[in-house]
């Protein structure tokens, strides 16, 4: 049951082979017994159940109120949330407890979602590894599957099984780490950069960055404005369908998106790709791109080549310049959205009273980690008014150029692009920590980061495994706002690749177990 | 002269304010505009070379009048108990975005408009960074790049020599307004060592309006405020109240001499009335002359003026120059106005400000008002300047016009020097004032009618301030103040105060008439006012001529 796709449950729900309750109590357990995943900051297990509760009341009277209603989900700790802790995985933010829900937490609920938790990430969603939180690193769920564990060969005494286990990607690898391990059938998570697509690919699930401004941002604590993007993590291609039906659509509290009513859609099962033209951006292979991914890459070519679709190789020119562009406008919007926490009206507040100025310095040192601080001091040199010409202008334009690249794409009749995500599989958390959080996040945002500058809608679709029995995805890339036909492509790539599922015995057996005690509970 | 009082401050700063006045001539031979813009200059320093040239421009916070704050939904309200009106927003909770406020969009435009302004379709909005306490985001959004309004001018006039019946008019350029947002309070408390923030002000929407320098002394400055003051409250843009913090004026001070660039300016900040200003401004000019000619230097700082000492003093510098970081606000699209031509058909009204449909609901300005109100009752142009200066005067003057027959150029007389200078001296507001239109008008009425003399009339004003609910008749009957009809008995009056006044007479029967007016005089004070002084004139000419 907990495998199953959330389609498939919110059936089993409205059929009443399980209620809204059981499988909030199952998720809740499975979270547990998945503890050292360090998938969730906080499980808020009292308000799910109590959201379940009331799931199951509107569900016994026949008034559920859709598809969401009952299904158990997850959402990054940089969504607001009211009543439940919101930490950005920072000391600057733990303990607070926002007093309103973000539009995204909110529209979940109005439709009955049952809020599980507050899933891990890096620290202000600044990463790429979900490694640098004060939490403290997301385990990748791979790292304890059967596929991975076969493939396993100690390559000295020192490496063992137990250090071996590897990073999801970030940041918002709890997001991932949660719907991989099914304790949750689908999460939000945040796109900047790429942190939603990333850690997707890592952990073998769905992820989804709309278009920027389809999903409101308003109460996202945001890493970059005009960047940022509600994620989704789902399972399948068709889910994240569903859940982006559900959070799309203008938000008046978030003047960012569109204006537009925006139409929910389902996928065709049947869909024909022979029509379409598909574009392979040659800057993306990228220095640093596994072999093994390369090849992947091209089979998927080669798939819609042979399904009769037009593949073409494309030149997206402006690509290397990219993420140097992207480091300069991100730093600078760190730098100006940070300002905020000063230790006055909310958050960490250092003990330092010698004057407001040495409270300021001390909260800050005290509340953020060195990503955080690093990326505040260089994002305030690009703002100098003497280096202002020189980097931010300069990155605003480098960017408009990227932007004007995919547009003289589409504009040539390409309909999608196709892409690898990552230059390679998921590295070992202790390989990963040798290189510095900017150094990882400028490789690893490589392929991502662009479609960001772009405001375009990509997706991870969950591809194959790698030699070493790790997930690899392929990122597709659509028009604005043309969701429909990207997930539609993406579904039958999906449907084409038949992505193995993982096999954890933690889940097994649990699943096991909560049918074993379903079923001994129905018989007595 | 001038040259005499170069060492006196006092005597100096009044040498150019009133453009020397004395012995030596103002330049260009006319006086008492020495400090007019561009051209008016302050004599010759010790040195004997070019005269000194004030430079005066301001930046000027007006603070919208709306029920909400710029880009969030809480209420605007002054001396609300502290932080009462702040939404998560304001309080720059993590997460929360800016969502422009439209009222105060309009307000800036109608504002933009009648400073005659270009208002830009485009405009757009920025960050600007620095810590302070009552700023909670850490920026401020502005309008640095491209503000609503741009190259726009203001006319204001002013009186010379503090004579209202020589008034100048001059124009001041407008660079641009821009929208941003105020920020919140910060209550320092020394004793225990530390500082209170109240947000309620936080975020709660203003227009700069930046004037380019083009005024040259204290008095230009405060009427081109005062004038401006008048516009933002007519168009209700702003109620402009400077005591409630509404209008802040910052005044941007530089002396030079004619011909040579602009000198080095100081920022004046702190000026929290109209008298102020005037005040701080010519101190400040005053102070840079001196320093200068002693051989000083000006250094370009903030400096903010003390109004008990009635001089400017340098501000703590906030850790030496600030670098304010400016960056695109990046949660708040262009901000896009139309006009009747730009206009998409399928827009929703509701959602898009016209410029147009603003420009053509604005109310006539001050300056127009004033024209018509000359133009309508006959009245001195400095007469439109009084009323329109005093809050509801103008309405209470038209009233009693349209309820009596008296001409107006007669009724502004008893409004500018009986109503008015009673109303200051109790310091009242029209709206406050004991007597209406309507009991004003009465008494006016049994003026024209003769039924009284002005004098009487002034008797029963001072009844009327009483506020006891009497008419101006009942109090003519009670206090017995009719004009004498009976001409037998003003006939005696009149004999009587001939015959006490054998001086008196002799002199008028000698050819000197003046002294008729003193036995007219004494007749009124015989009838206690219930004369008519014509009437008595015409009397004792005949007497005295007998």
């Amino acid at each position: 049951m907990l495998r199953a796709s959330l389609r498939e449950v919110s059936a089993a729900l409205k059929e009443g082979h399980v209620t809204p309750t059981e499988l909030c109590q199952r998720c809740l357990s499975l979270i547990k017994s998945t503890k050292f995943l360090n998938a969730y900051i906080t499980v808020a297990e009292e308000t799910a159940l109590k959201q379940a509760e009331e799931s199951e009341k509107r569900y016994r009277r026949g008034q559920p109120l859709g598809v969401l209603d009952g299904i158990p989900i997850a959402v990054k700790d940089n969504f607001n949330t009211a009543g439940i802790e919101t930490t950005c995985a920072s000391n600057m933010l733990k303990g607070y407890i926002s007093p309103y829900n973000a539009t995204a937490v909110q529209k979940l609920l109005d439709q009955g979602a049952v809020l599980l938790g507050k899933t891990n990430l890096d620290e202000f969603a600044m990463g790429s590894g979900s490694t640098d939180g004060v939490f403290g690193p997301v385990r990748n769920p791979w790292s304890y599957s059967r596929q991975y564990k076969e493939k396993f060969v100690p390559k000295s005494h020192s490496q063992d099984e137990k250090s071996n286990w590897v990073i999801t990607g970030g940041s918002s690898g709890g997001s991932a780490a949660a719907v991989s391990s099914f304790t949750c059938f689908a999460a939000l998570g945040s796109d900047t950069g790429g942190s939603t697509r990333n850690p997707a690919a890592h952990c073998g699930v769905v992820g989804l960055k709309p278009t920027y401004g389809l999903i409101s941002r308003h109460g996202l604590i945001p890493l970059v404005n005009s960047m940022d993007v509600p994620g989704i993590l789902t399972r399948c291609v068709d889910d994240a369908a569903v859940v982006l039906g559900s959070l799309a659509g203008h938000d008046p509290k978030d003047s960012t998106t569109i204006q537009d009513d925006f139409k929910p859609f389902e996928l065709p099962n049947v869909a024909d790709v022979s029509k379409l033209s598909i574009g392979i951006p040659k800057e993306y292979h990228a220095p640093g791109l596994s072999s093994e991914i390369l090849a992947l890459w091209s089979k998927a070519a080669d798939l819609f080549k042979n399904a009769g679709a037009k593949v073409i190789e494309v030149s997206l020119p402006h690509t290397c310049y990219s993420i140097v562009c992207y480091h300069v406008l991100c730093t600078a919007e760190v730098a100006s959205n940070m300002a905020r926490f000063d230790g006055l009206e909310y958050g960490h507040r250092s003990d330092m009273n010698k004057s407001t100025e040495s409270m300021y310095a001390a909260t800050r040192r005290e509340g953020f980690n060195d990503v955080v601080r690093g990326r505040i001091l260089s994002g305030n040199y690009f703002l100098l008014k003497q280096n202002y010409e020189n980097y931010f202008i300069k990155a605003q334009k480098v960017r408009r150029l990227i932007a004007n690249d995919f547009v003289k794409v589409f504009r040539s009749g390409v309909d999608i692009l196709l892409t690898p995500t990552t230059l390679c599989d998921a590295v070992p958390y202790m390989e990963f920590i040798k290189e510095d959080n900017r150094t990882r996040s400028a490789q690893d945002d490589i392929l991502t980061q662009a479609a960001n500058m772009a405001g375009l809608p990509a997706i991870n679709v969950p591809t194959a495994l790698s030699e070493r029995g790790l997930p690899i995805g392929l990122q597709f890339i659509g028009r604005s706002f043309q969701e429909k036909q990207l997930l539609t492509v993406a579904k039958w790539f999906e449907k084409q690749v038949k992505f193995p599922m993982i096999q954890l015995e933690e889940v097994k057996r649990h699943d096991h177990d909560a049918f074993q005690h379903q079923k001994s509970a129905s018989f007595s | 002269m001038a040259v005499a009082a170069r060492g006196c401050g006092g005597v100096w700063r009044r040498a150019w304010q009133r453009g020397a006045g004395g012995p030596s001539p103002a330049p260009r031979g006319q006086r008492a505009v020495a400090c007019n813009a561009r051209g008016g200059a302050v004599p010759a320093g010790k040195s004997g070379l070019a005269p000194w040239e004030p430079v005066v421009g301001l930046e000027i916070h007006a603070q919208i009048s709306s029920n909400s704050k710029l880009f969030s939904g809480s209420q605007v309200q002054f001396a609300a108990p502290p932080n009462s009106l702040v939404s998560f927003f304001d309080a720059s909770l993590p997460g929360t975005l800016p969502v422009l406020n439209r009222r105060c969009v309009e307000a800036a435009v109608m504002t933009g408009l009648a400073l005659n302004c270009s208002i830009n379709k485009k405009s757009l909005f920025d960050r600007k960074h620095y810590f302070y306490a009552d700023l909670p985001a850490g920026y401020q959004i502005t309008q640095q790049r491209v503000p609503i309004a741009v190259n726009g001018s203001l006319s204001y006039s002013l009186c010379i020599d503090n004579k209202m019946s020589q008034m100048v008019t001059k124009t001041v350029r407008i660079k641009q307004i821009q929208l941003e947002q105020d920020s919140g309070k910060s209550l320092h408390d020394d004793t225990r060592s530390q500082t209170l923030v109240d947000l309620n002000r936080a975020g709660v929407g203003l227009m700069e309006v930046v004037m380019e320098p083009d005024m040259c002394c204290g008095e230009e400055a405060a009427a081109a405020v005062r004038e401006l003051q008048l516009i933002l409250q007519t168009l209700g843009s702003s109620q402009a109240v400077m005591a409630e913090g509404q209008l802040r004026v910052d005044a941007n001070v530089s002396v030079h001499h004619p011909g040579e660039p602009y000198g080095v300016r100081t920022e004046v900040k702190n000026i929290n009335s109209i008298r102020f200003l005037a005040k701080a401004v010519d101190y400040e000019i005053q102070r840079q002359i001196e320093e200068l000619e002693s051989g000083g230097t000006i250094l370009n700082e903030t400096r903010a003026f003390d109004s008990k000492l009635g001089c400017t003093v340098p501000m703590r510098d906030k850790e030496g120059k600030q670098d304010y970081r400016f960056m695109p606000e990046p949660n708040l699209p262009p901000l896009i106005l139309y006009d009747a031509k730009s206009l998409p058909a399928n827009m929703n009204h509701q959602q898009v400000v016209n410029i147009d449909l603003i420009h053509e609901r604005l109310p006539d300005l001050p300056s127009v008002k004033r024209a018509k109100l000359v133009e309508r009752y006959g009245i001195l142009p400095e007469h439109s300047f009084t009323l329109l200066n005093e809050d509801g005067l103008t309405e209470f003057f038209e009233n009693v016009v349209k309820q009596t027959q008296m001409k107006p150029k007669k009724v502004i007389g008893w409004i500018l020097n009986d109503l008015l200078s009673y109303l200051k001296q109790h310091s009242l507001t029209v709206k406050e004032s004991p007597v209406s239109s309507f009991l004003l008008a009465d008494l006016l009425n049994l003026l024209e009618k003769k039924e009284i003399s002005s004098t009487a009339a002034k008797q029963v004003l001072a009844e009327l301030w009483k506020g006891e609910g009497k008419t101006p008749l009942e109090i003519v009957k009670e206090k017995k103040l009719e004009l004498i009809q009976d001409q037998k008995e003003l006939e005696q009056i009149c004999q009587a105060v001939i015959d006490g006044q054998e001086n008196e007479v002799m002199a008028i029967k000698a050819g000197n008439l003046k002294v008729l007016n003193k036995l007219i005089g004494l007749v009124q004070r015989e009838t206690r006012g219930r004369s008519n002084p014509v009437v008595v004139k015409q009397l004792l000419e005949k007497k005295l001529s007998q």
